[in-house]
């Protein structure tokens, strides 16, 4: 009776008249746009270089990948005179005297490297051809620019070589993304896959997804029982091990990827003693390096602590109590573990899973050191189209493919994970 | 028949110190047995023996007329309550209680109507679908004291199982618990570190201290008659001074103290003429201004300070030269307070006053 009198004369908390609550909410907005610019200054300088460092380069890359815009800028006067154009037969005077005139101001302005690659990718020997074609630029033809281009290479009398300088002016184009997809363009505009001679990016990503898959396997199995056993240790022994775990963090990548080489090449640590053992005849050495086992080898190695660590911190908050209530209430230890143990620590399993394979599928060095030609993976040749051929729209392309699989990986795990995303314990 | 009998176990985790040591101990069919002790006296590392988690390094124990030191826990059919419940946080409250029944190869109809009555003896039927976490912590407590109940096992063991709850929650699962060991006969050891827990529910209650059972008796003997310093001291508030033991006679002792007093008390302890022995006192049993009586021992203090606790009052009182006891009066009317510095007349009876061994905390008499 009394509480019941007491609870009813007191005001609620939550119920407040109209002016003061309005007075309240304002306050209550302000204090909270306090806290929050707080929060929003003390983020800045890391947004900001993240913004320009990762975010900007990002964006670059996409729109290397789509764009044209080289190609189009050095040919303007050709890309105008092309637009009227509709395909069919050779192009007009206008348009050779259009390009005999950008092809002077680029030879002349040195921009014909632009020029030249594009089309080189696309077209048969186009470097020799426009380098053939330059030469002889700079006296006016009497019969028109038509017939002196033509005569000068007969490739300028082919229609098909015109539809693509035309394709290769529109300012956006979708040939990097079909060459990384092992396509290509037809003249008529129809979408065809390239020989299978040149067909090497589509095996490349699905040699990728599977390198990667099988190391976040391979990881799984090795790691799954030390994360058990770091989990159940004495702290002491654990951070000790633990330490053993991180070695390879903290030795160089080239230290590590020599001893790998001194362990697995033909005539390596291994493959002498298993010739000593008599395991493995002496004209039968296995190749465990320069090829895919290399690259999984070592990729295994150098990936395992970011499987160990996701698991060992959700092991960790994993009481003993739960194996033993259920060893208590008649369970086996296998099923104690099955029903039990192994449950809980899935979040674990599926975070080190997607953190290895994130990182697998984008991995660079290691593959290019001890992988050979069998064991390289999609980002090898993407640093290849970087450095070396200098197709910056092709890796682009081949990039933000790559980009797409990993979000799609991560859109599929926050799936499985019921939207708990990554748990790092 | 003892459901559970302790024979000589000794346990030791570096060969150096004994854990448990030289361990006798019988729990009755029935029985609710209570280990009380503090930290690192032994009480849990005998539940965790039972339950199977820790071997014994020496001695057997028994489960009904079967030794069980090479039986794996999951063969002993012993139920058991966790310190933090131990629900497996992925299965909802139903599947938990269904678990031992799976394990056990129960059909699907078995099963449904065992752990229905589990919930409703718990009081939980409407919970079923629940995951643990969405459970209050009285409400998990109930859920794992059914899990352990659901295989109907021999004995139960409970490790602090209301710790984690606070008071008033406590109190009402104790008069639960209790109830269901009434109701089902059940045979129960619980490890418990709050003796006003060990007192309210057990039948016998066993209090540890160096891994040795100190005294084994009923809850109100364990405090009315506790039977050496370190019980004394453990259980209960208790004045304790010491003194020399100058006379010797039926069942009483005069013990002189330090300022010179000679005073009688109940001879507990077997020490001789000469020895000295530690003397117990509650504060409960002291009054001011006593009636005069033969069995009384009665002299003066000087009051230092009082403290108001509301249904008592705490008053500190100087005796004997420098000893401070507490004296607890009852709150009987508004106003009885003593001041400070005053001088009042003090007394109990002789019986009250017990003359137990010396050395308060050293392994003792078992």
């Amino acid at each position: 009776m009394m509480s019941g009198m007491i609870a009813d004369t007191r005001p609620h908390a939550g119920e407040l008249d109209g002016v003061k609550r309005r007075r309240v909410l304002q306050q209550y907005r302000r204090s909270q746009r306090r806290d929050c610019l707080r929060a929003l200054a003390l983020v800045a300088p890391l947004c900001i270089f993240l913004l320009v460092m990762f975010g900007w380069p990002l964006v670059t890359m996409l729109t290397r990948a789509v764009s044209n815009d080289d190609f189009g800028a050095v040919l303007h006067r050709t890309s105008v005179a092309l637009a009227e154009w509709d395909g069919t037969g050779t192009p007009s005077e206008r348009v050779y005297a259009d390009f005999a005139a950008d092809l002077r101001q680029a030879h002349d302005e040195q921009t014909m490297g632009q020029v030249t690659s594009a089309l080189n990718f696309e077209w048969t020997g186009a470097r020799s051809l426009l380098m053939r074609t330059v030469r002889p630029l700079s006296t006016e033809p009497e019969n028109g620019w038509k017939e002196k281009l033509i005569e000068t290479a007969p490739d300028w009398g082919n229609p098909d070589l015109w539809v693509l300088i035309k394709r290769l002016t529109q300012p956006y184009t979708s040939r990097h993304f079909l060459a990384a997809l092992d396509l290509e363009q037809a003249v008529d505009g129809s979408i065809q896959g390239v020989g299978p001679e040149k067909a090497i990016y589509v095996t490349l990503f699905l040699r990728t997804l599977w390198v990667s898959a099988a190391v976040a396997g391979l990881c799984l199995l090795l790691g799954y029982p030390l994360a058990t056993l770091l989990a159940r240790l004495p702290l002491k022994t654990s951070n000790l091990l633990m330490m053993l775990v991180l070695l390879p963090f903290w030795t160089s990548l080239l230290v590590r990827t020599t001893s790998w080489i001194v362990l697995l090449q033909d005539n390596g640590v291994i493959n002498s003693m298993l010739v000593w053992l008599g395991l493995v005849s002496e004209g039968n050495r296995l190749s465990l390096i320069f090829n895919v086992t290399g690259t999984l080898i070592a990729m295994t190695h150098v990936l395992l602590p970011f499987m160990i660590l996701p698991l060992y911190s959700v092991m960790k908050s994993i009481p003993p109590s739960y194996v033993r209530a259920a060893l208590s209430l008649g369970a086996s230890p296998i099923t104690a573990f099955w029903r039990v143990y192994l449950p809980q620590t899935i979040p674990g399993v599926l975070a080190g899973t997607l953190m290895v394979f994130v990182l697998a599928v984008g991995y660079y060095i290691t593959p290019a050191l001890v992988g050979g030609q069998s064991g390289q993976l999609i980002s090898n040749i993407i640093a290849y189209h970087m450095q070396q051929s200098l197709n910056w729209g092709l890796a682009g392309a081949l990039g933000s493919l790559l980009l797409v699989g990993v979000l799609l990986v991560y859109w599929l795990f926050n799936r499985l994970t019921g939207g708990q995303g990554l748990r790092m314990g | 028949m003892a459901a559970v009998a302790f024979e000589n176990v000794s346990k030791t985790y570096d060969g150096k110190t004994s854990v448990v040591d030289n361990l006798n101990l019988r729990v009755r069919e029935g029985e609710f047995l209570s280990m009380l002790g503090p930290s690192g006296s032994g009480k849990t590392t005998c539940l965790m023996m039972l339950a199977g988690f820790e071997t014994a390094t020496s001695g057997e124990i028994y489960l009904g007329e079967r030794p069980i030191s090479r039986v794996a826990p999951q063969r002993r059919n012993i139920g058991m309550v966790f310190q933090n419940y131990a629900l497996f946080p992925h299965m909802t409250v139903a599947e938990n209680l269904a678990f031992p029944l799976r394990v056990r190869s129960f059909s699907k109809a078995d099963i449904a109507p065992k752990v229905k009555r589990a919930l409703e003896m718990v009081e939980l039927a409407h919970l079923g679908d629940r995951l643990p976490a969405q459970l209050s912590g009285g409400q998990q407590q109930r859920v794992a004291v059914a899990r352990a109940l659901v295989f109907d096992p021999n004995l139960v063991l409970m490790d602090e199982p209301l710790g984690a709850l606070d008071k008033q929650l406590r109190e009402q699962m104790q008069y639960e618990i209790k109830r269901i060991h009434d109701r089902l006969g059940l045979t129960v050891v619980y490890v418990t570190h709050d003796q006003s827990e060990a007192l309210t529910m057990s039948d016998t209650v066993a209090i540890f201290n160096f891994g040795k059972i100190q005294q084994l008796a009923a809850p109100d003997e364990i405090y009315e008659t506790p039977c050496n310093s370190f019980v004394a001291q453990f259980i209960g508030e208790n004045n304790m001074f010491s003194g020399t033991v100058c006379e010797r006679s039926e069942g009483f002792c005069k013990v002189r103290l330090a300022n010179g007093d000679e005073i009688n008390a109940l001879a507990v302890t077997d020490a001789p003429v000469g020895a000295p022995t530690l003397l117990s006192l509650r504060p409960e049993r002291m009054r001011v201004d006593p009636p005069a009586g033969d069995d009384w021992t009665i002299t003066t203090g000087e009051v230092i300070e009082q403290i108001y606790v509301g249904d008592h009052l705490r008053v500190l009182v100087r005796v004997f030269g420098h000893h401070e006891f507490v004296v607890k009066m009852q709150n009987r009317s508004a106003g009885n307070g003593l001041t400070p510095g005053q001088k009042i007349k003090l007394g109990w009876r002789a019986s009250d006053c017990r003359a137990l061994d010396a050395a308060a905390g050293q392994a003792g008499a078992a």
